[in-house]
C-alpha cells in the first residue's frame, strides 16, 4: 500500500462527489455529494499524515469532520425550511435569484 | 485711539448686522452709522494734528501677515497727510451719507442688508487709504469692488441693476488685471511691496527706466478701471442703478476717487517714470474729461447726468496727476467729494420727491423743495467752478498745473470741459428746478434726516476750497509730499483763472439762452446736428462697440466653443459614454446569472480545471 493507492481512492471519491453535485437534482443528494468531496479530502490528508509521520494532517481531519458536521446540520435545516415554503427540493426549480 | 479700530469697527458692524441684527432695521442702521461716525471721531485728532504740523512725520505700523522665503507681505497702516485727507473725506462724507440713507432708504426691503454693505464698503475703503503696501492695497481694492457690486445690484430683482452690477465688476476686473501685473513687475524689480521700501529702491536708481514706465502704466490700468477712465468708463453711468446714497458715496466721493488716491500714493513711481508714461496718463484723463462732459448732454436721467460729470471730474484728477500736479489732483478729489456727494444726495432728494429720474418730468421744483434746490444750486456752482466756491480753487489748480507744465492742448481741453460742464449743469438746474411745471403728483421736501446732511455738505462745498487759496496758511500743498522736481507747488495764475472763469460764464450764458430764454431751440439744435446728437445719446457707440465686438464677437464665440466642448465632449462623450458602456457591460454580464446552482458549480469546477491545466502545461 503506497500513498498512491490512497490518493487514487481520494480522487475517485472526489470525482464522484463533483459529479453528484453537478448532476443530481435533489438537494439532499447534492449535500451528500458534498460530504463525499469532504471525505475524499480527509482521506488524502490522513494518508499524507501517516506517510509523512506528521500529526498536522490528522489535526486537520478532525477539524474538517467537526466543521462538516456543523455544516450538514445547517444545510439540512435550510433544506427543510426550503421544502416547507416551496414544497420542493429540486435545485432546478429553486432559481428565483436570476436576472 | 488705536488706528486699527478704523478697520475693525466697520467690519464688526458689517458682520454684526449680517449675522445678528438683520431682522431689526433700526438697530442695524444705528450700528452702521455708529461705526462710521466713530471712525470719523478717530480720524478727527489726526486732522487737527495735521493742521498743527503740516509736515508731520508719517506714522507706520505693521505686522507680518505672510512670510515665505522671497516674499514678505505685511498688513500695515501708513498715516501721513495724504491718507489723513482721504480718511477725512471717506469718514466725514461717509457719515453724512449714512445718516442721509436712513431717511432715503426708509421702508425699503433689505434695509439692513444695505447698511451691512455700506459698512463693508467703509471697511474696504479705509483699508485702501491706510494701507502701506501694494498687496494690502490690492486686497482692499478688490473688496471695495465687491461692496460696489453688492450695492449696485441692491435691487437685484431688477435685471438692469443686476446687469449693471456685473458690468461694473467685470470691467473693473480688466483694469485690475493690469494692476496685478504692475505689482508683479514692481516686486520683480525691487523685491518688496512696501511703499516706502519701493520708493527707496527707486530713489536709489536701482530700477531701469523701461521697467518703471511699464510698472507705472500697469498700475495706472488699475486706476483706469476703478476711476472709470476712458476706455473703461462704461461701467460708471450704469452703476447709477444702485440706490442714490450709494452713487453719492461710492460712485462719486470715494471709491472712484480711489484710483486717483492710489496714483498719488504711488506718486514716487510716477515721478520717476519716463515722460512718455506720464503723457499717456495725462491724455487719458484729458480725453475722459472732455468726452464725459460731451456725453452728459445726451442724457435725461438726473443721476446719469451727474454720473457723467463725475467721469469728467475724475478725468480732471487723472490729468492733474499726469501732468505732475498730484497736489492739484488730490485737492480736486477732496472738493469734488464734497460737492459731488452733495449733488447726488440732492438728486436723491429730488427723486424721493418726484419718483422719477427723468429731468423732463420735473421742472419748477424750486418752490416745493427749497432746501434741496438751494443746496443743489450751491453744489452746482461749486462744480462749475465759480469764484469763490471750492470748485473754483481746485479746478484752477488742475488747469494751472496743466498750463505751467506746458501741456497747452490739455489746458485747452480742460477749459473747454469747464465750459461744457457749465452748460449742462445750467441745463440741469433750469430744467429740474425752474421753467414750467412738468411733474406729477405733489412733491414735498424730504425729512430733516436727509436735508441736514445736504446743508452740512453744501457748507463744505462752498468753503472747502479755503485750504487751497494761495496765501492762506497752512495751504493744501503743504500737506502733500511733493514728488519729483518741484511739481508740487503752483502759483496762482491770473491768466488761467480768468480764462476758466470766462469759459464758465459763457457756458452758463449759453445754457440760459437755450434752456431758459429759449433763444435757441434745443430740439432744432438736436435736429440740425442729428448725427452728433445720436452719437451722444448712444454714448459715442462705445458701449455698443463693446457689446458687438467684445461681448458678441469674442466673448460669445468663446462661450459657444466652451459650450460645445462641455455639451458634446464632456457630457455626451465622457460622462454619458462611460455610463452607457457600464450599462451595456452589465446587461451582457447579467445573462450569466441563470439562478441555476449547478451552473455556478460547473463554472467553479471548470475554472479549477483550467487553472490546473495551465499549471501542468506551463
Amino acid at each position: 500500500m503506497t500513498i498512491t493507492h490512497y490518493l487514487i481512492l481520494s480522487l475517485l471519491l472526489f470525482s464522484i462527489g463533483v459529479a453528484g453535485v453537478l448532476l443530481r437534482r435533489n438537494t439532499i443528494i447534492v449535500l451528500m455529494s458534498l460530504e463525499l468531496i469532504f471525505n475524499s479530502v480527509n482521506i488524502s490528508l490522513a494518508a499524507f499524515s501517516y506517510f509523512l509521520q506528521s500529526l498536522n494532517g490528522t489535526v486537520f481531519v478532525i477539524f474538517n469532520i467537526t466543521v462538516a458536521a456543523a455544516e450538514v446540520a445547517i444545510g439540512l435545516a435550510i433544506v427543510v425550511s426550503v421544502y416547507r415554503s416551496r414544497k420542493t427540493v429540486n435545485v432546478e426549480e429553486l432559481d428565483e435569484m436570476r436576472y | 485711539m488705536n488706528i486699527w479700530a478704523l478697520l475693525i469697527l466697520p467690519l464688526a458692524s458689517a458682520v454684526i448686522i449680517t449675522l445678528l441684527t438683520r431682522k431689526n432695521k433700526d438697530l442695524s442702521s444705528y450700528i452702521s452709522i455708529g461705526a462710521v461716525v466713530a471712525c470719523f471721531a478717530i480720524v478727527a485728532p489726526y486732522i487737527l494734528k495735521m493742521f498743527g504740523d503740516p509736515h508731520m512725520h508719517p506714522e507706520e505700523q505693521a505686522f507680518i501677515w505672510l512670510d515665505i522665503p522671497g516674499l514678505m507681505v505685511e498688513i500695515g497702516t501708513l498715516i501721513d497727510p495724504l491718507s489723513i485727507v482721504m480718511l477725512t473725506v471717506v469718514t466725514f462724507v461717509g457719515s453724512l451719507i449714512h445718516i442721509y440713507s436712513r431717511g432715503y432708504m426708509h421702508g425699503e426691503e433689505g434695509f439692513s442688508r444695505f447698511f451691512a454693505c455700506l459698512s463693508l464698503f467703509i471697511f474696504a475703503m479705509i483699508g485702501i487709504v491706510i494701507s502701506n503696501n501694494f498687496i494690502m492695497t490690492f486686497i482692499f481694492w478688490e473688496l471695495v469692488g465687491l461692496a460696489s457690486y453688492l450695492l449696485i445690484g441692491y435691487y437685484y430683482q431688477k435685471p438692469s441693476a443686476a446687469d449693471a452690477a456685473k458690468k461694473a465688476f467685470i470691467v473693473n476686473r480688466v483694469g485690475d488685471f493690469g494692476f496685478v501685473l504692475g505689482i508683479i513687475v514692481i516686486f520683480y524689480a525691487t523685491g518688496t511691496v512696501n511703499f516706502a521700501e519701493v520708493a527707496r529702491h527707486i530713489a536709489a536708481g536701482e530700477v531701469s527706466n523701461g521697467t518703471l514706465g511699464l510698472a507705472s502704466l500697469l498700475i495706472f490700468c488699475g486706476a483706469v478701471g476703478k476711476s472709470a477712465q476712458f476706455p473703461l468708463h462704461v461701467w460708471l453711468p450704469d452703476a447709477m442703478e444702485g440706490p442714490t446714497p450709494v452713487s453719492a458715496l461710492i460712485h462719486a466721493a470715494t471709491m472712484v476717487a480711489a484710483g486717483v488716491y492710489m496714483l498719488a500714493r504711488t506718486g514716487f513711481l510716477f515721478a520717476a517714470a519716463p515722460a512718455g508714461a506720464m503723457e499717456v496718463i495725462a491724455y487719458t484723463g484729458g480725453i475722459t474729461a472732455l468726452m464725459a462732459a460731451l456725453l452728459a448732454f445726451g442724457q435725461t436721467d438726473i443721476k446719469r447726468i451727474i454720473a457723467y460729470s463725475t467721469l469728467s471730474s475724475l478725468g480732471y484728477m487723472v490729468m492733474a496727476v499726469g501732468v505732475g500736479g498730484t497736489n492739484a489732483g488730490m485737492f480736486y478729489l477732496m472738493t469734488h467729494a464734497f460737492f459731488k456727494a452733495l449733488l447726488f444726495l440732492g438728486a436723491g432728494s429730488v427723486i424721493h420727491a418726484c419718483h422719477t429720474n427723468d429731468i423732463w418730468e420735473m421742472g419748477k421744483l424750486y418752490p416745493k423743495l427749497k432746501i434741496t434746490a438751494v443746496t443743489f444750486i450751491l453744489g452746482s456752482l461749486a462744480m462749475m467752478g465759480i469764484f469763490p466756491f471750492s470748485g473754483f480753487w481746485s479746478k484752477d489748480e488742475v488747469l494751472t498745473s496743466a498750463f505751467t507744465s506746458g501741456h497747452t492742448l490739455l489746458f485747452i481741453m480742460g477749459v473747454f470741459t469747464a465750459f461744457l460742464t457749465a452748460v449742462f449743469m445750467t441745463k440741469l438746474l433750469i430744467v429740474t428746478f425752474f421753467g414750467e411745471k412738468r411733474y406729477h403728483g405733489h412733491p414735498h421736501e424730504s425729512p430733516s434726516l436727509m436735508t441736514i446732511p445736504l446743508i452740512i455738505l453744501s457748507i463744505f462745498a462752498v468753503i472747502a476750497g479755503v485750504v487751497g487759496i494761495p496765501g492762506v496758511e497752512p495751504s493744501f500743498g503743504d500737506f502733500m509730499p511733493s514728488f519729483g522736481e518741484g511739481h508740487g507747488e503752483h502759483h496762482f495764475n491770473y491768466f488761467v483763472a480768468v480764462t476758466s472763469t470766462i469759459a464758465v460764464f459763457i457756458g452758463i450764458f449759453v445754457g440760459w439762452l437755450i434752456y431758459s430764454k429759449k433763444a435757441i431751440d434745443n430740439k432744432q439744435l438736436a435736429a440740425n446736428w442729428s448725427g452728433l446728437y445720436a452719437a451722444l445719446v448712444n454714448r459715442f457707440y462705445i458701449d455698443h462697440f463693446y457689446d458687438t465686438v467684445l461681448v458678441k464677437g469674442i466673448y460669445n464665440q468663446i462661450a459657444r466653443i466652451s459650450n460645445y466642448i462641455e455639451v458634446y465632449i464632456i457630457i455626451n462623450f465622457i460622462i454619458n459614454g462611460s455610463a452607457y458602456l457600464t450599462r451595456q457591460t452589465g446587461k451582457a454580464l447579467r445573462l450569466t446569472i441563470s439562478g441555476q446552482l449547478q451552473h455556478y458549480a460547473l463554472a467553479m469546477v471548470g475554472g479549477v480545471l483550467v487553472i490546473m491545466m495551465m499549471y501542468v502545461i506551463l
